[in-house]
């Protein structure tokens, strides 16, 4: 039995999934469902799943993860034999740890805004651009200590789960009025998460414009999602 | 912005979607914004609905094409007629709205627009190299004083989400209205037959709208949900392109802009809200 992921195309959290199942090449099935404008997540078929209402879901035989994080941990651990993308080594595990836990500032302010900006969510904006512009300076200070040791990503040698976690939100964050003009090292890493073989786009978060034909590795969603 | 000086704005009274109908049960309100003033949608115990204006008078409202539809002002004329509505056989797609910080007219204009799908719609819509507008034919007609496009052609990889492989896909624009197009295309399942997707746009402001994509379509096998999130998919593609188009208000002054052949119908949409005295979202003058 293959994996099952409940998906909504514009949901930052669930491209993460999508993202990460690509990169390794996983195949998946697609339960598409009405976030927006349906609020399908709120109804009893899809709380029986995932009490807490939220996407994405990912669903391996009896296993439920509900998590972003906790999915990216276990396609890492299920399907990449070579074990980069969730390093064993105690001190380089325990960073990606903390790196996926700041995913999740990341999607309370800058997906947030996104979410204000785009569907009219009610919130504090203001609050919500704040602490991602905050949330981007730690992220950028720390992306250019990285590039001073000749590193491109954020843990290791190469790049992990903890990238694939910040990634869709600081992608995204135009999205929401959150620029990255003030953040050069950001920009690069954005690019060398896209430079990726496999990547794969959402609506919002564009491939680099020069490997879309000479990158044979680079596909869309679209076809991805099929 | 002149006209809205002396109260006598046309746009006032045009009839506008800001809501969702089915998305509003008896008890509920919505609260919402039309042309900065902030109105408020009820549904009564009976089904019956309402939008009254901050003072408490009320709005004119009726409930078509899945939406609520209001007017800040006296709408001399029925909200237009899209037939394809009742046809049997359509699936009706209400989509929700999408917020766009642009003119509401731009919202409109980059719907009408189908140069930008390669680009923007890459591998969907589009792709390159088959970047070329055939020629296509645009009018206005007289009965209706609609803005209409016709014998529009376009190489697509992916055009619905029922089409399977590239196809050449036939299509139609209409401007029925101000903030309201309608696209008709090719239908893959049904030949002879055309998909309609279409946009509402809620004015909030002069640079700020909501857009509710609708569709009554033909389709078999892909589930309201799927079609939704390809409409939806594609309507964030633009999302971005239009929050970055300069200036943020429609230029209606032939020389702000040079259009090319491509253009056609943008020129004929600009030149009829000109002529209606359609200014609310545009820029009349050159700065």
């Amino acid at each position: 039995m293959g994996l099952r992921l409940y998906d909504y195309i514009l949901s930052g959290s669930a491209y993460k999934a999508r993202l990460m199942l690509a990169l390794l090449s996983v195949p998946y099935e697609t339960v598409t469902v009405d976030f927006y404008p349906g609020e399908e997540h709120r109804q009893p078929d899809f709380l029986d799943h995932n009490p807490a209402g939220t996407l994405p879901v990912l669903v391996d035989g009896d296993l439920v993860l509900t998590d972003s994080s906790a999915i990216l941990a276990y396609l890492a651990r299920r399907h990449d034999p070579s074990g980069t993308w969730l390093p064993d080594d105690a001190a380089t595990h325990a960073q990606v740890l903390q790196w996926l836990a700041f995913s999740h500032r990341l999607t309370a302010t800058a997906g947030a805004a996104r979410l204000h900006d785009m569907i009219n969510r009610d919130l504090d904006v203001d609050a919500a651009r704040r602490g991602a512009h905050q949330a981007f300076r730690e992220l950028d200070g720390h992306l250019t200590e990285r590039a001073f040791v000749g590193e491109r990503f954020l843990v290791g040698a190469g790049p992990t789960i903890a990238d694939i976690a910040c990634f869709a939100y600081v992608a995204l964050s135009p999205d929401g009025g959150i620029e990255h003009d003030d953040y050069p090292a950001l920009r690069t890493w954005v690019d060398a998460i896209k430079s990726l073989p496999r990547f794969i786009e959402m609506p919002g978060i564009h491939a680099l414009h020069g490997l879309r034909d000479d990158n044979p590795g680079t596909v869309k969603s679209s076809q991805a999602a099929q | 912005m002149s006209a809205q000086a002396t109260g006598n704005d046309p746009a006032r009274d045009e009839w506008y979607a800001v809501g969702i109908s089915a998305y509003l049960r008896s008890g509920d309100t919505r609260e919402t914004v039309l042309m900065e003033e902030p109105i408020r949608i009820m549904r009564g115990a009976g089904g019956s609905l309402s939008v009254t204006r901050a003072d408490g008078t009320n709005c004119p409202v009726l409930e078509r094409y899945g939406h609520v539809w209001t007017s800040l002002g006296k709408p001399d004329h029925a909200l237009f007629d899209i037939p394809e509505d009742v046809q049997a056989g359509r699936t009706l797609v209400d989509c929700g709205a999408v917020r766009v910080r642009c003119s509401p007219l731009r919202a409109v204009e980059n719907f009408l627009d189908i140069a930008h799908f390669p680009y923007v719609h890459t591998d969907v819509l589009g792709s390159e190299p088959h970047t070329e507008v055939q020629p296509y034919k645009v009018h206005v007609e007289e009965k209706s004083d609609e803005v209409w496009a016709t014998n529009v052609r376009f190489y697509q990889p992916q055009a619905a989400k029922s089409a399977e492989g590239g196809i050449v896909t036939e299509y139609m624009y209409r401007v029925p209205a101000p903030t309201t197009a309608i696209l008709y295309k090719t239908c893959p399942p049904r030949p002879g037959e055309w998909d309609i997707i279409t946009i509402f746009v809620q004015p909030l402001a002069e640079d700020l709208c909501d857009v509710w994509p609708w569709m009554a379509l033909f389709d078999d096998g892909n589930s309201v949900t799927d079609l939704i999130h390809f409409q939806q998919m594609i309507f964030l593609q633009d999302r971005a392109i239009l929050e970055n188009q300069m200036p943020r208000l429609l230029p209606l002054d032939p020389k702000m802009e040079i259009p090319t052949r491509a253009d056609l119908t943008s020129v004929a949409y600009r030149r009829w809200l000109k002529r209606r005295g359609m200014t609310y979202g545009a820029q009349t003058e050159a700065a």
